[in-house]
């Protein structure tokens, strides 16, 4: 306990930076794949056969395979099979690597729940709005999009609190995030070796984190409850 | 030529056909009621008057302008349809109010966004937007809703929800104001409050085609009577003799059974 105590300053440096990684992860997949998922929802629902078909091809191979593999070929693949390394080799090619399998992913998944929401308005909604000389567009983001993103929130805010903890996953292309770090302590880092305890300690920055994202998105359910 | 001049509409989904020529006429300032079974057609003509479904044969006329001629070339692109839907509007049996705005903003949306295409918009802006609020007001007021304005539609009872509805339609003052069974989904007390309504803008003579399954209303309010059946229009003439004195059997056997059910 007294050892836990004298390395704790020192353990904790390390994973707050590896969280740091973590929370950049969290937010740039979050930021690419809000938008990206509802282009993808778009391409699923065409009318334009070819496209929606193609596009559910390509969701039902990201939803069906790990992530974890995703991440491996996508990290791997131009430099083993194209012999060209596009990602570069530091932390920063990772991390884009990363990004991408993990935009693309969750993008997927996303536009799943996007589709079924914009089907569930009703198609009443649409028509009042035609019959008042709307456009499409204008219906859809004057419209439909509120009644979409209230209904989302809840099967959102499941896939939210997922990714938090998914991020652990890029561990696997060696990205320095807070497994990375804490695992570190396993091998030797800092002057400290055969800790197990900073891997366990990563769990309580997920437990914090993923309690201020609830809590955000509640409030964010509560916002849109003034209609029905 | 008649105010509205409905002439041959047909419109079929997959192999049954809906409408099998529909000819229609109504002058301005008449109110006609379409009565018929479930199944004649009559909501389908309505949302083919309203662009919602494109008839595969038949013209629509308003005024003397075409706005529908299934013949033509230019008949179906999406920004023409757009402008001349507004001829019509549509109140509906569902009420179909946008949930996360107030009535008033639900009145008040469609011309709002209108107002954008106005020439010289940026700068009038402020003009636009308070007269097009004024109307709503005003129209929410003549619906009796005064006290309503900033409710949302879950606050409103069924019959408040489609007297927002029918100021919403009233808002862009279409030529011809259509209803598909306005108070099929209201209980007999939001029923009458909304045919109270509907009698007060046909005295002030609003030109209107009405789907009703009421039909001692539909004799009191209209001028004009057709009763449908299979996708035509069997009879048409004025209540006193479609629904008073019926020419045909197939009319006379319809409003029998009706009475007795």
């Amino acid at each position: 306990m007294e050892h836990i105590l004298q390395q704790m300053p020192i353990v904790l440096r390390s994973l707050n930076a590896g969280f740091l990684q973590t929370l950049k992860l969290f937010f740039v997949t979050g930021l690419g794949a809000i938008p990206l998922g509802l282009v993808i929802a778009f391409g699923s629902m065409s009318r334009f056969r070819p496209l929606s078909v193609l596009t559910r091809l390509v969701v039902w191979v990201v939803r069906g395979t790990p992530l974890m593999i995703q991440l491996l070929i996508i990290y791997y693949f131009p430099g083993i099979v194209l012999h060209r390394a596009i990602w570069g080799g530091g932390e920063a090619g990772r991390f884009l690597a990363a990004a991408i399998a993990f935009i693309f992913n969750y993008a997927c998944y996303f536009s799943e729940i996007y589709r079924g929401g914009i089907q569930s308005v009703p198609a009443g909604q649409t028509e009042a709005g035609l019959v008042l000389g709307m456009t499409r567009p204008q219906i859809f983001f004057r419209v439909t999009l509120l009644q979409v993103v209230k209904r989302i929130v809840p099967p959102m805010s499941n896939e939210i609190i997922t990714l938090v903890k998914d991020t652990a996953l890029a561990r696997i292309i060696a990205l320095q995030e807070i497994i990375w770090a804490g695992q570190a302590f396993l091998r030797g880092s800092n002057g400290i070796a055969g800790a197990l305890w900073p891997l366990f300690f990563t769990a309580v920055y997920y437990l914090i984190f993923n309690g201020v994202v609830t809590l955000a998105l509640e409030r964010l359910e509560k916002r849109l409850d003034y209609f029905r | 030529m008649a105010f509205l001049d409905v002439k041959g509409i047909r419109k079929a989904f997959g192999g049954t056909e809906v409408l099998r020529g529909v000819d229609l006429t109504l002058e301005q300032g008449q109110v006609l009621s379409l009565i018929g079974s479930s199944g004649a057609g009559k909501t389908t003509l309505l949302r083919c008057l309203n662009f919602l479904e494109t008839p595969d044969a038949g013209s629509v006329s308003v005024n003397g302008e075409v706005l529908f001629d299934a013949a033509g070339p230019a008949a179906r692109r999406e920004a023409d349809i757009r402008r001349r839907r507004l001829h019509f509007g549509l109140v509906f049996q569902s009420f179909n109010l946008f949930p996360q705005y107030t009535a008033l903003q639900n009145v008040a949306l469609a011309g709002k966004l209108l107002a954008k295409e106005e020439p010289e918009f940026r700068g009038r802006k402020k003009q636009l937007y308070r007269d097009i609020d004024d109307r709503a007001r005003q129209l929410l007021e003549q619906m009796g809703l005064a006290d309503r304005l900033d409710s949302y539609p879950h606050q409103l009872s069924g019959g408040q929800q489609q007297r927002v509805a029918i100021a919403r339609a009233l808002a862009l003052q279409p030529d011809i104001l259509c209803f598909d069974e306005p108070t099929s989904a209201l209980d007999p007390e939001l029923t009458a409050e909304v045919l109270r309504v509907i009698r007060g803008l046909a005295q002030r003579r609003t030109t209107m085609v009405i789907v009703t399954h009421e039909i001692a209303f539909a004799r009191e309010v209209s001028t004009q009577v057709a009763f449908m059946d299979g996708g035509v229009v069997v009879e048409q003439g004025p209540p006193e003799q479609v629904i008073g004195a019926p020419a045909l059997e197939r009319t006379r056997r319809f409003l029998e059974s009706y009475m007795s059910s």
